[in-house]
């Protein structure tokens, strides 16, 4: 396969890098996800944490030391919902 | 480390657990993705994002399945595809059908033009971490000799040159380069 200067100018110009912060949070995934399981875990097996999380899950996150991040939040809301 | 990886070898490093790999494939189709979503389905940012993280998820999800793990490039395709295509779906249903095939061919010469693209991009790893970075701030990035220079620390009259030799290296690297392989599909 072979380019010229202009055909590899404009291939290198079509692949911009992508916002830094979607990166890394796409990159964060498997801690996410972790941090997740561990939460569940917890509130399936702590009666009074499982409480306090459905009465006001970003006050309990918080309470615990969790980032209450909305990402956090909304794949709890939906793991909870789900179980 | 996984940088050097093969495709294929990344995707069973993730497949592990193994989180650095992880951080590589996001970070070696974070381009990939995120031009199928602006490019070729012109979605707004914020719809775009959904779009890379919901992609991402699912296929760190899908990792067991992949029936081919050298073809997570095609796969990723595809599935960026889908999830772009029902974000539009749920955005504006009542689109006339013509108009969505016509939009189906353009989108298919996009990723095509991507998919060619991306083999560019992965040849700058063969080009030595000092031609990849003017290159990408060159071409990529659109910065300008003086800003590239102050940020690499290099006389900006030399900039020129140094990506005129640079493109040569590319060019040779891509030389025998092959075509990207065929969509894959699930385990």
């Amino acid at each position: 396969m072979t380019y010229d200067d202009e055909q590899i100018a404009q291939l290198l110009a079509a692949l911009p890098p992508a916002p830094r912060g979607w990166v890394e949070a796409a990159q964060e995934l498997p801690l996410a996800r972790l941090r997740i399981d561990e939460i569940v875990a917890r509130a399936e097996a702590d009666e009074q944490f499982r409480a306090r999380v459905i009465a006001d899950l970003e006050g309990a996150l918080a309470a615990e030391g969790y980032e209450p991040d909305p990402a956090l939040v909304e794949a709890l809301r939906a793991r909870f919902r789900s179980s | 480390m996984s940088e050097t990886l093969s495709d294929a070898q990344l995707v069973a490093r993730c497949r592990d657990g193994d989180n650095d790999a992880w951080r590589t494939l996001v970070e070696r189709f974070s381009r990939y993705v995120y031009a199928i979503a602006v490019q070729a389905f012109r979605l707004p940012e914020h719809d775009a994002e959904d779009v890379f993280q919901e992609v991402f998820a699912r296929t760190y999800e899908h990792l067991a399945r992949l029936r081919d793990d050298a073809a997570i490039r095609p796969w990723l395709a595809q599935l960026t595809r889908r999830v772009c295509i029902d974000r539009l779906r749920a955005g504006r249903r009542e689109q006339p059908a013509d108009d969505a095939e016509l939009e189906e061919s353009a989108v298919d010469e996009t990723i095509e033009r991507l998919d060619e693209a991306l083999l560019v991009h992965d040849a700058l790893a063969g080009v030595g971490e000092s031609c990849r970075e003017i290159l990408d701030r060159f071409f990529t990035r659109d910065e300008s000799y003086r800003t590239i220079g102050a940020a690499l620390d290099i006389p900006a009259g030399t900039i020129a040159s140094r990506i005129s030799r640079c493109l040569e290296k590319l060019r040779g690297e891509l030389e025998g380069r092959n075509h990207p392989s065929t969509p894959s599909g699930e385990r």
